[in-house]
């Protein structure tokens, strides 16, 4: 119903927001040419006059400085940047998928699917966020589909209580018992009528959904339950946690830590936008 | 053979009280008659008007005709079939045939589709015809109600005005190619100064294109340029039914009396008699058997508040009022 254009306008009206959209377009453009842009593997052991690079703080050679092992992190960060785009992008778009689904499909037909599945929700919601990950992940394995199945399960309960409360309020307006008298079926009503109307509300928890992916990896991969192969922000730290040398490396613990925040606000930022047009009262007067 | 048929439509709501109140306090279920024992028939091309006040059962009882609520009791027959117990497929089958025009041209059109979208989608939604063919029947019906298709096709609904969003509205249901059109007040959101316009519109449109019409309104003065026949209806009961002319200038119910009493006169010396009913209007919550009217009733005697005389439909033209003591009622009281 909206073209490409009508977003870039929606985004490009806010200034945080477009801000926020360029960021991640960066973080994008890195994470696509990951392999040409780092010049070292995530896990080379660097030399400099035939001793170790160790704990090296931010130079020219080493723009983000070394870990005490010798790996350069301006590669890992470039490198742990495309897992996170990927996590943060398939988790957030699955988890708002199912979401949207359910809180559909909940919403248009109440009664007793309703209340089957809102109080499947209120169990996870009765879950611990981190904990319910970190136990899956245990379960299933260290891997990078585990991890984001883990989040994918769990990060959908809000959007499924959102856009449920949203169909409810589009329900019950006229054009849809228009809609049915005309005979479309239900299916029909729900994703040809309904969907285009809670779409902002559906685009500002795709990106809640896909910032909170980002946040839960890198606190599982910090608590050390990522996935070992691939490298990640999260990882990143946790392996700084593990070499103690956390007091003394400065560069090693800042540089994942602002890509997280940097992308997580960029995200947040453009969420915003879409807030806005969801809840027009939130609009400057 | 009549094109609908109800025979003693019923259509409750219950108001179940929660399960605190109805543990502790014994509060029982208690019902809601928006319609009890409604019979009517509703002939080919010809225009029923439904009058009577808010709350009713003039919308509900379009909505059971239109099967989008079922009847709670009864049965509704269509051209002979019974379609009240339709249902999942053939149901939507059956909407095909009757279509509604909505009160509300702001609230009944969908803000995210385009007009041609609007008035194609019903179309599409039954695969009526390919493509191309409900291209050009969309066309057709845009210009029919006075919209030019090119003009209109790719705008958006907050984009017309309250006139054009009730054509967009009438074309939508009439794309459809319906028997019967029910318009549930499509005027009463609009400006006066446009109402005249759509309602020819919808006469000729009737005449051209043989589809019967319900009309409902709470306006005798719109009802009267435009029914053929006339049904008051009062607290969800079907007091009086007949030819128009018949039930405006021979009114027999005291409801319909006082009803036709209060139009306006358009003349300043003219003193309107009072009508010697009295009290509100009732809600229509567990009401007692019998006629709904009768404790407002100046006529009404024992017989009113035990029993409700239904009408008879055998013979549409047939000018009937659902009352006990239409000989008490003499001429020079309202």
């Amino acid at each position: 119903m909206r073209g490409v254009g009508e977003h870039y306008r929606i985004i490009h009206a806010n200034r945080l927001s477009r801000i926020g959209f360029w960021i991640i377009v960066g973080f994008l453009t890195v994470a696509v040419f990951a392999p040409w842009i780092a010049p070292h593997g995530p896990w080379e052991m660097l030399f400099v006059d035939g001793r170790i690079a160790s704990l090296r703080p931010p130079s020219w050679a080493f723009p983000v400085g070394t870990t005490h092992l010798g790996y350069d992190l301006f590669s890992q960060l470039v490198l742990a940047t495309r897992t996170t785009v990927i996590i943060g992008g398939v988790s957030g778009l699955i988890s708002i998928l199912i979401g949207a689904n359910i809180g559909l499909i909940a919403g248009y037909y109440g009664g007793k699917i309703d209340e089957i599945l809102m109080r499947f929700t209120d169990i996870l919601y009765g879950m611990p966020f981190l904990p319910f990950i970190i136990v899956l992940i245990a379960l299933f394995g260290r891997k990078l589909e585990y991890v984001i199945l883990a989040i994918v399960l769990i990060i959908w309960r809000t959007s499924a209580r959102v856009i449920r409360a949203q169909t409810i309020s589009i329900r019950q307006r006229q054009f849809i018992t228009a809609a049915k008298a005309r005979g479309c079926s239900d299916l029909r009503i729900i994703y040809r009528h309904i969907l285009p109307n809670v779409l902002p509300l559906l685009l500002l928890y795709a990106s809640f959904n896909i910032a909170w992916s980002i946040i839960t990896e890198a606190s599982a991969s910090f608590l050390g339950f990522g996935d070992g192969e691939t490298i990640s922000w999260g990882g990143m730290l946790y392996e700084l946690w593990l070499s103690g040398k956390t007091r003394v490396a400065w560069w090693w613990f800042a540089a994942p830590s602002i890509c997280i925040v940097l992308l997580v606000t960029s995200l947040v930022f453009v969420s915003r936008a879409y807030e806005e047009v969801a809840n027009p009262r939130l609009r400057k007067r | 053979m009549a094109l609908f048929e109800l025979k003693n439509v019923n259509r409750h709501f219950e108001i179940r009280p929660g399960l605190v109140s109805r543990v502790l306090h014994r509060h029982p279920t208690r019902w809601i008659k928006a319609v009890e024992a409604l019979n009517l028939t509703l002939e080919e091309d010809e225009v029923l008007g439904i009058a009577g006040e808010s709350g009713c059962g003039k919308s509900t009882t379009c909505m059971m005709i239109a099967g989008l609520a079922p009847p709670t009791a009864g049965e509704i027959h269509y051209r002979g079939k019974r379609v009240d117990n339709l249902e999942g497929e053939a149901l939507r089958r059956h909407r095909r045939h009757v279509q509604m025009i909505f009160q509300d041209p702001y609230e009944s059109l969908n803000p995210r589709f385009r007009v041609f979208d609007i008035v194609a989608e019903g179309p599409r939604a039954m695969a009526l015809w390919p493509e191309r063919g409900i291209g050009t029947r969309v066309a057709d019906i845009l210009f029919a109600v006075g919209l030019e298709p090119g003009k209109y096709n790719a705008r958006f609904p907050h984009e017309l005005s309250g006139g054009e969003r009730q054509r967009v509205g009438i074309a939508s249901a009439l794309v459809m190619e319906p028997e019967t059109v029910i318009a549930d007040e499509p005027l009463s959101m609009l400006d006066v100064s446009i109402r005249a316009g759509i309602l020819d519109l919808l006469r000729g449109l009737a005449q051209e294109r043989h589809f019967s019409c319900i009309y409902v309104s709470h306006d005798l003065s719109i009802l009267g340029n435009i029914a053929d026949r006339l049904l008051v209806m009062y607290l969800g009961q079907a007091v009086e039914i007949g030819p128009l002319k018949q039930v405006i200038r021979a009114p027999k119910h005291p409801y319909t009396r006082a009803l036709i009493g209060a139009v306006p006169v358009p003349d300043p010396r003219y003193r309107r008699p009072i009508p010697r009913i009295s009290g509100d209007i009732a809600r229509p919550i567990d009401p007692p058997p019998g006629c709904r009217f009768a404790p407002r009733c100046p006529y009404a005697d024992a017989s009113c508040r035990k029993t409700f005389l239904g009408l008879d439909t055998s013979d549409p033209l047939h000018h009937q009022a659902a009352c006990h003591r239409l000989e008490q009622i003499t001429d020079d009281d309202i």
